[in-house]
């Protein structure tokens, strides 16, 4: 499935900014969690993929990062993608999205 | 004396071999763990946990089908696996893998043909019940989803998107030859089918739409009558309306004329109904529901939801049409399930490990069950059901 949002460009730039500190361990507990479990329900408990595309480490190779971080907090219009931003921070998308890129802990 | 004497010698004789009592399996019933791919194989009647049965691979989004002696069970895993299980051993009697990524199945109405949906690559598999031989299959080059058996071994199913974007719906019809399905395909019926369900009776076929508003409904009676849109305003009425969790489809709750299916992306039950299939009312409950379901006897229905208020169950009383209970089983009930007749219904509870027992007239707990992020709870009286 193809990614496109055009993003404000506020938005980019928070994003980038603001994802400098990484969560608390205790918070990137609850995030590995949240990810297997709530996004697994579409991507699959091993994000192998269902509904939604599979988000493996190599299926997101080469994807830009800001944009998946924009699609993970604000959705992509026209599927089944909902925006996450009501729970997750900016720097929580950042950490979330780098750690799929590099292989999501168990 | 001596005949007394021969028949002691008979009974003892006739005694089977080992100290296992006979056990029937109508009140049994299966659990998946899915985090880590087993499985709970559980008695109703006493609320006991008989064992765990494992290896069953790639469990999330797992659901099954029963075969029509309650004996096994067919389980669809998402890694494509597909399982029979012997209810009365626990043993995985044979276990293919069928395709990279599956969604689910049915089972035919005279028993002997399962169908699995895939994913990946997109289509449909048919294999015998007894030895999950490949009988048949069908490419359709895009999902599939809402998979729903029906009258005379047909099978109707969903394309999320086919190359031109558009949803269409499939019938297979098996009644002639096992190997050889005949095949119908109704074309642009909407866009994005999420989920399907059949009517109780297996006439009606009836997928939602995510792409779009309404649904799409086909008669299994007259299927040359084509694919007819309905309930013009359901759906989401806000395209920008985040939807955390589809909902499910396959259990849409119906008390006689009506059928109580969940709103998409509101927190809502709507109350459709289906002679003439227009909207007649709506329910506001606590969240998103996820699945709506009906107390066998029609008189309550149990509704769970999406994120983030799925630590909430409500229940709805339907001659009042208003929620009676909001019980707080904890974090994340997933599933729910009623005994055959209703009198207790079953909760998975994921992040609290345990499945919750709780008496349907009273709303109160009346068991508690050790469970690893329980999901799906499945009983053995689904054999004898269209569509579940």
């Amino acid at each position: 499935m193809k990614i496109a949002i055009k993003l404000p460009f506020a938005l980019l730039f928070l994003s980038a900014t603001l994802a400098s500190a990484d969560p608390s361990p205790a918070r990137i507990k609850e995030l590995t969690h949240f990810v297997r479990q709530e996004c697994g329900f579409c991507h699959g408990l091993h994000l192998t993929g269902g509904l939604g595309s599979p988000l493996t480490a190599p299926a997101l190779h080469g994807k830009d990062a800001e944009t998946l971080i924009a699609a993970t907090l604000h959705g992509i219009p026209g599927t089944a993608m909902p925006g996450w931003a009501p729970f997750l921070s900016n720097a929580d998308a950042h950490w979330i999205i780098h750690a799929l890129k590099t292989g999501f802990p168990k | 004396m001596k005949i007394t004497a021969l028949l002691a010698a008979l009974v003892l004789y006739s005694l089977p071999a080992t100290a296992e009592p006979l056990m029937a399996t109508g009140d049994l019933g299966l659990i998946v763990e899915r985090a880590t791919g087993s499985l709970l194989e559980v008695n109703t009647t006493h609320a006991r946990i008989l064992r765990r049965i494992e290896g069953l691979g790639d469990l999330s989004h797992a659901s099954m089908v029963f075969s029509r002696d309650e004996r096994y069970a067919f389980v669809f895993g998402r890694d494509g696996g597909l399982s029979k299980i012997d209810m009365l051993t626990g043993l995985i009697v044979k276990r293919v893998m069928q395709s990279g990524n599956a969604i689910g199945g049915a089972i035919s109405q005279d028993g002997t043909i399962i169908a699995v949906a895939n994913y990946t690559p997109g289509g449909v598999k048919f294999f015998d019940t007894d030895t999950l031989e490949l009988l048949a299959e069908i490419p359709t080059g895009s999902k599939v989803v809402g998979i729903e058996d029906s009258t005379d071994n047909r099978f109707a199913f969903s394309l999320w998107e086919n190359k031109q974007g558009e949803g269409e719906i499939w019938v297979a019809d098996l009644s002639i030859d096992r190997k050889n399905p005949k095949i119908t395909q109704f074309p642009n019926i909407g866009k994005q089918p999420y989920d399907a369900l059949i009517s109780p009776d297996g006439r009606w076929y009836v997928a939602g739409l995510f792409g779009e508003k309404g649904i799409a409904v086909l008669d299994m009676w007259h299927p040359e009558r084509g694919v007819k849109r309905a309930l013009p305003d359901y759906g989401r009425s806000d395209p920008t309306l985040p939807v955390y969790k589809m909902p499910h489809l396959e259990t849409w709750a119906m008390v006689g004329n009506l059928a109580f299916i969940p709103g998409v992306g509101r927190h809502e039950v709507v109350i459709v109904d289906v002679s003439t299939w227009q909207q007649v009312g709506v329910i506001p409950v606590a969240g998103q529901p996820v699945f709506v379901i009906a107390r066998p006897d029609g008189r309550q229905l149990w509704v769970n939801f999406a994120f983030p208020d799925y630590a909430k169950v409500q229940v709805i009383d339907v001659e009042a049409r208003q929620v009676i209970n909001t019980l707080q089983p904890g974090k994340a009930v997933l599933h729910m399930e009623f005994s055959p007749r209703g009198e207790q219904v079953w909760l998975s509870v994921r992040d609290g490990n345990r499945v919750e027992v709780y008496d349907t007239r009273t709303q109160k707990k009346r068991a508690e069950l050790p469970a690893l992020a329980p999901s799906g709870i499945f009983f053995t009286p689904r054999a004898h059901r269209f569509g579940l």
